[in-house]
């Protein structure tokens, strides 16, 4: 059976398509059928952060229009066999679309693939309500500031309201020097002001922009990111795996960069 | 700064961690300050008919009882100081 999952946060800006790319394609590299469908029409992103943007022919908004078949709109992914895209329309705005058309869009595409993940875009208008209407999981991606959790807390309430039967939370760019100095809320605190279960931590890793830089997803890799984000994977598909302790990592790295700087 | 006063001071952490708490119960429960303004004016209208209170200095809020979950039973908490309770 197919799932078809939201990638979600209100507050713009703080992970959701790197998110969606690397959830999408982790699960992909597991052996999953998977299409990543960036929803924000206008303002198409995923494309890019795949290094798919010279490949798009036909769009999300032809596809509703009845310009092409779906098919048509899929553009297979670089690297791996079972992962496609379906891009987003540039020059059109999120009136063109509306949430009936995209359930049945999604319903097509729930034949073929076995996780349809759909990248939300900011905001709680038009666009959000055309991601969420076929959507029936959400991961809320949110950051440890006042501002994105803020927002994160509305989103859930109204996914909420939707009657999603599952939303998990996802946070990201954590700096444990910065958690530990007392200067931002920790993961524990996150989950405590909004009360969801938590599906992964994300540590800030320059890695992620070097990944964005070169149009790969770096989930699976051997940064922290990366192996955070196969972690989140692992559990998207009912896999218990455990938090990783990245305060050891760091401290187990400049122990070692300390050696060097003594020598 | 005095010696007290730096083990005093609260870390960003938490000041964010209670700005948000309190934030958050009345973005949820989606009630605005001038209702609220207006929930007090008639709270006091009311317990003045059978007590003299100090209206200027009570205060009202909306806090979270619940320990777990969402939204678990938000509650008006109400603080009246009386001046008589024979009125």
């Amino acid at each position: 059976m197919s799932e078809v999952i939201v990638v979600t946060s209100g507050k713009g800006g703080v992970g959701k398509t790197t998110t969606s790319a690397n959830v999408g394609t982790g699960l992909a590299v597991m052996g999953k059928k998977v299409v990543l469908i960036d929803t924000d029409i206008g303002l198409r992103n995923l494309d890019v952060v795949m290094g798919l943007e010279n490949r798009i022919v036909y769009n999300l908004v032809d596809v509703i229009e009845g310009k092409c078949r779906v098919k048509q709109a899929l553009i297979k992914d670089k690297r791996h066999q079972s992962l496609y895209l379906m891009p987003s329309a540039q020059t059109k705005d999120k009136t063109a679309v509306t949430p009936q058309q995209m359930i049945k869009m999604i319903h097509q595409l729930k034949e073929q693939f076995d996780y349809i993940i759909l990248d939300c875009p900011a905001g709680i208008e038009q666009g959000f309500q055309n991601a969420i209407a076929g959507a029936d999981r959400a991961l809320v991606v949110t950051t440890p500031e006042v501002s994105a959790i803020r927002d994160a807390d509305r989103i859930i309430g109204l996914l909420e309201a939707n009657e999603f039967k599952q939303i998990d939370l996802i946070i990201n760019r954590i700096r444990y020097d910065m958690v530990k100095r007392g200067d931002m809320m920790s993961a524990a605190d996150v989950v405590d002001i909004l009360s969801i279960p938590l599906i992964g931590i994300v540590p800030d890793d320059e890695n992620v922009v070097i990944a964005t830089n070169q149009g790969e997803p770096l989930v699976g890799n051997d940064t922290m990111a990366g192996r955070a984000y196969q972690n989140i994977c692992e559990r998207v598909l009912g896999k218990e795996i455990p938090f990783i302790d990245f305060e050891k990592t760091i401290s187990f790295w400049t122990r070692v960069t300390g050696i060097f700087h003594k020598n | 700064m005095g010696f007290g006063k730096f083990f005093m001071r609260k870390s960003s952490r938490e000041i964010a961690k209670d700005r948000l708490k309190i934030l958050l119960i009345s973005d949820r429960v989606n009630c605005s300050p001038e209702m609220m303004d207006m929930i007090k004016t008639d709270i006091a209208k009311v317990i003045s008919k059978y007590m003299k209170i100090d209206a200027k200095s009570m205060e009202i809020q909306i806090t979270k009882t619940g320990t777990k979950g969402r939204m678990k039973t938000p509650s008006l908490y109400a603080n009246i100081p009386i001046i008589d309770v024979n009125k």
